[in-house]
């Protein structure tokens, strides 16, 4: 039996240490805003923080994560208000949405180490996210939105 | 009281002079010698041998020359990747202390050990490239070159004579060897390199012309 603390909450998983936690997540607790993308850490789509760093749950294995804190997009903020969460929502970023979770876990990394992202800056942390839908642009605009709005603290 | 004075002046001149002159000598004659890129301290080395060291150096070259040892250690602050040494993909970068940045930074997706099946991160738990305040490239380094580069210990990541020695047995230098499926290990096997890698460095660490 294995124990995790995710989003806050302890959790008691009887499953593989060598699972990926991406289906640990999934399948055996039931949190689905984390995605399978491409299932070798080349996609994004399943980014959750782990100790607040951006890993990919697909190739990380559960054991990796016990007794660290685990956040998913579920935790990210207690009334899915996280600065990015409301940019987000005003430019109305996602087509499909699949890759969302992912962009917004890694953006959030960024966001948390640097207050005031330039171009470069996001060209640099968010390049290993995919969107097959092209909302790059607004993905962008939402990082820098998300930025100002915690500048200023709303 | 005039000749008295330049007739003491004379041999002090003239003892200046010589001396100036025996320095200098001294001071050109060493730039002749094909010295080695360290100097014979205590014991640490055997046996001064240019020829076997150099010979040696050549090994050395070809396995820190391999994707598996360069594609850490590139020229730019972008690792390379795969056989062909290609860009990494997705482009992470170095960042200060050579462990990537943001939500890229190299133990986000490179585990403590391999993954199982192709196009996976290979896995260590140490996993970096140098940092940015020292980048040990080895990507278009001429033997000579890198030789220099390895031996000094304000490029080499401050290694002493010992430390260089015992740097073949490294976690990471090691994984050179078991990077997973699909990627080709150096041209030598690990037992052989750091054989080639100490007798360059104990018969004298020398640096090949070119």
């Amino acid at each position: 039996m294995i124990t995790l603390n995710i989003n806050k909450k302890n959790y008691n998983v009887d499953v593989d240490p060598e699972t990926p936690l991406l289906w640990v997540l999934r399948d055996t607790i039931n949190l689905v805003g984390t995605k399978y993308g491409c299932g070798i850490a080349q996609c994004g789509a399943c980014v959750v923080h782990l100790n607040g760093e951006a890993v990919r749950s697909c190739v990380t294995k559960v054991s990796r994560a016990v007794g660290q804190k685990v956040v998913t997009i579920e935790g990210l903020s207690e009334k899915n208000d996280h600065p990015l969460q409301k940019a987000w929502i005003e430019l109305d970023v996602p087509q499909c949405g699949y890759c969302q979770a992912g962009q917004i876990m890694s953006a959030a990394v960024l966001l948390r180490e640097n207050k005031n992202p330039t171009e470069k800056d996001i060209d640099s942390a968010m390049a290993g996210n995919l969107c097959r839908c092209g909302t790059y642009l607004r993905i962008r605009k939402a990082i820098q939105l998300a930025a100002e709005i915690q500048r200023k603290g709303k | 009281m005039k000749q008295h004075t330049e007739r003491y002046l004379l041999p002090v001149k003239t003892i200046s002079v010589l001396a100036v002159i025996i320095s200098m000598i001294v001071f050109m004659s060493f730039g002749f010698k094909n010295e080695p890129a360290i100097s014979n301290t205590k014991n640490e080395i055997i046996n001064k041998d240019s020829v076997e060291s150099v010979k040696a150096f050549m090994d050395v070259y070809k396995v820190l020359m391999s994707p598996r040892c360069m594609n850490c250690h590139p020229s730019g602050d972008v690792p390379l990747q795969g056989d062909d040494s290609h860009l990494h993909n997705m482009f992470p970068q170095r960042g200060k202390d050579g462990k990537g940045i943001y939500a890229m930074k190299c133990s986000n997706c490179h585990q403590p050990t391999n993954l199982e099946g192709l196009n996976k991160p290979p896995g260590n738990p140490n996993w970096h490239l140098p940092p940015a305040n020292m980048k040990m490239v080895f990507e278009g380094k001429t033997p000579g070159q890198l030789a220099k580069q390895l031996i000094n210990p304000k490029t080499n990541g401050n290694k002493t004579l010992q430390q260089l020695i015992e740097h073949a047995d490294d976690g990471l230098v090691k994984a050179g060897w078991d990077m997973g499926e699909g990627r080709t290990v150096p041209p030598l096997s690990h037992e052989e390199f750091k054989k080639a890698w100490i007798t360059w460095i104990k018969s004298g660490a020398y640096a090949p012309k070119q």
